[in-house]
């Protein structure tokens, strides 16, 4: 059975307690995407600044849980100073790592089984991998990177 | 009478099961209850011994779950003091039943510039197909305000009812618990002409019904919340009301006669029961009321105003300022719903931790966004009460509450 600890690592409620990059810009220049959790309610406001290819600034408002507070605050210092490229990429690899339950809930605890990879280079991001045995928290994890995606589709589509 | 609450839970086998290496401690009966062995037995009979389609086989099998379904009707109708079964319309659930009047009654009834009247503490069900008519008629939806103590402000109810054509009204708040005055809406209702309908999807499975002494002239209500199986739930209306409705939804079952050229309906309630009917649930609605109403609605009803009172009394006792309880503080005006939201954890973040102590409750926005926005909150954790709780289940809440605190400690 997944314990606690297992969802609340300390580097997620560090970002809970301390989120990154909380705010808002100016609309425009800056672009702007809501997101909301129907289950649950929580909404997110994602804020974007670009400067031609590069995602200069990201700011997070809205409520939320933890887990979608600290998922959302850890995505603005991982694509900040990134190219749109580079985030998308980023964003690739965590919603993958945010579906590996539909392979197999508990197998990627030991990968010598032949269970798919675990994507790497995700760096703190990779603290939120244990969400994926509580599968009612996934919308929560990912509902900022859906979020940021929507506002990076305005501009990048 | 007095409720037996450890011989009850004795009759729900769900209650016995462990969750998580602890014994299950169930508190989300607001969203739906266990179903007792009685309930069970009766619909798995119903499959062993005689399985067969409703109003149609003369067989002999066909004719004992002909019975069987519409004894079940009889249920209904005597469990909510209806004075006819024929009253009783059996639909999928409360949402359909409300959507059934919307359609039936308010498609025929409600042209441009007429108000429905509703309050501010409705469930989405009773809510969204209001405004769907709104925008296929050009009806107006109007909202019954809250007082600070999240009871119905009724100051300006005079005002607020002109050009009301229904008012449509939820007995017990699925949030909060509140009660408000449906005899009161109801003849002020009436004395401008208008209609009311009552959702007592959280009423019905707690409190004494007598649809006379509601004073509503439609009731929708869900069997799932009540002991009985899902699938399966029920509209009761005025007769009168009823007749002069057109069909729902069409098909086999709802009709009377088919030609070329069009159809005549069938009689009040099959008119609106379109195709096989959930025959099993009929049955295990009718099961779960008889069950009810052996242990007595009034025991029950004071099992959970106590049990509420021992709640309310023993958490604020543990936490003080750090809880806050939504809703009316007087049991006589609520029910056993108690919306919770502990210093500034987050619902899900709290049920999570709750669901490892075997404690389920509900977190979430619980389908009634306009009232969460009024209570200033867009999720709360919502633990509901019912028969087979007792006062170590009230317990088991407040010490894994503590360890929540402590857990998020901040
Ligand atoms: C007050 C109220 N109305 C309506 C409903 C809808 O019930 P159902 O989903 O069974 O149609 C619910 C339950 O969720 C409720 O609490």
């Amino acid at each position: 059975m997944p314990g606690l600890e297992d969802l609340y690592r300390e580097v997620i409620l560090d970002h809970y307690r301390n989120p990154r990059n909380r705010g808002e810009l100016e609309v425009p220049p800056a672009l702007l995407a809501e997101g909301f959790n129907p289950l649950c309610g929580d909404e997110v406001k994602v804020y974007v600044q670009l400067d031609g290819d590069t995602v200069t600034d990201v700011r997070i408002s809205g409520q939320g849980c933890s887990i979608s507070q600290s998922s959302a605050s850890m995505m603005t210092t991982a694509v900040i100073g990134r190219t749109v490229v580079e985030a998308r990429d980023t964003l690739r690899s965590f919603k993958q790592m945010m579906s590996i339950h539909e392979h197999g809930l508990d197998r990627h605890e030991s990968p010598q089984d032949g269970s798919p990879e675990v994507p790497s280079g995700l760096g703190d991001l990779e603290a939120l991998r244990g969400v994926v045995k509580f599968p009612v928290r996934i919308k929560c994890a990912t509902l900022g990177w859906n979020t940021f995606d929507q506002a990076l589709a305005e501009a990048h589509p | 009478m007095t409720l037996d609450v450890a011989a009850v839970k004795a009759d729900f086998p769900l209650l016995g099961r462990e969750v998580h290496g602890t014994p299950i401690v169930y508190l989300d009966s607001g969203a739906t209850s266990q179903k007792p062995q009685a309930v069970l037995d009766a619909m798995n009979r119903y499959y062993e011994t005689i399985n067969a389609n409703v109003h149609r086989g003369a067989y002999h099998i066909a004719e004992l779950a002909t019975t069987a379904s519409e004894d079940a009707r009889r249920s209904i109708g005597r469990f909510i003091g209806a004075t006819d079964e024929h009253e009783v319309v059996f639909t999928k659930n409360a949402t359909e039943a409300i959507n059934l009047v919307a359609h039936a009654w308010g498609r025929a009834n409600l042209t441009e510039g007429d108000v429905v009247l509703l309050s501010l503490l409705e469930h989405h069900a009773n809510i969204v197909p209001w405004h769907q008519l709104a925008k296929e008629r050009g009806i107006e939806v109007r909202w019954i305000p809250l007082t600070d103590d999240g009871c119905l402000d009724l100051d300006d109810l005079d005002r607020l009812l002109q050009d009301v054509k229904l008012v449509a009204v939820t007995a017990v708040s699925n949030v909060t618990g509140a009660i408000p005055p449906v005899r009161r809406l109801a003849d002020a209702a009436h004395a401008v002409g208008a209609l009311c309908l009552v959702d007592g999807s959280q009423y019905v499975p707690h409190l004494a019904t007598d649809v006379a002494d509601l004073g509503c002239d439609f009731l929708a209500f869900t069997g799932h919340k009540m002991c009985g199986p899902t699938g399966i739930g029920m509209l009761w209306g005025r007769r009168e009301l009823l007749d002069a409705m057109p069909p729902f939804l069409g098909g086999g079952e709802m009709i009377l006669d088919v030609r070329q050229d069009g159809f005549t309906p069938n009689e009040v309630p099959w008119r609106f029961e379109a195709g096989t009917p959930p025959i099993a649930e009929m049955i295990g609605i009718g099961a779960a009321v008889d069950y009810l109403e052996g242990l007595d609605m009034e025991a029950i009803r004071k099992h959970e105003v106590s049990l509420t009172n021992y709640a309310l009394r023993t958490l604020d006792d543990r936490f003080g300022d750090d809880l806050l309880i939504h809703g009316p503080t007087d049991t006589a005006h609520r029910g056993g719903i108690l919306s919770m939201c502990l210093r500034e954890i987050h619902a899900h973040d709290l049920s999570q931790v709750l669901d490892q102590h075997g404690v389920c409750v509900r977190a979430g926005h619980h389908c009634a966004k306009p009232l969460m926005r009024e209570l200033g909150v867009t999720s709360t954790s919502r633990a509901s009460l019912y028969l087979y709780n007792d006062e170590s289940d009230v317990d088991a809440l407040g010490y894994a509450l503590e360890e929540a605190a402590r857990f998020f400690d901040f």
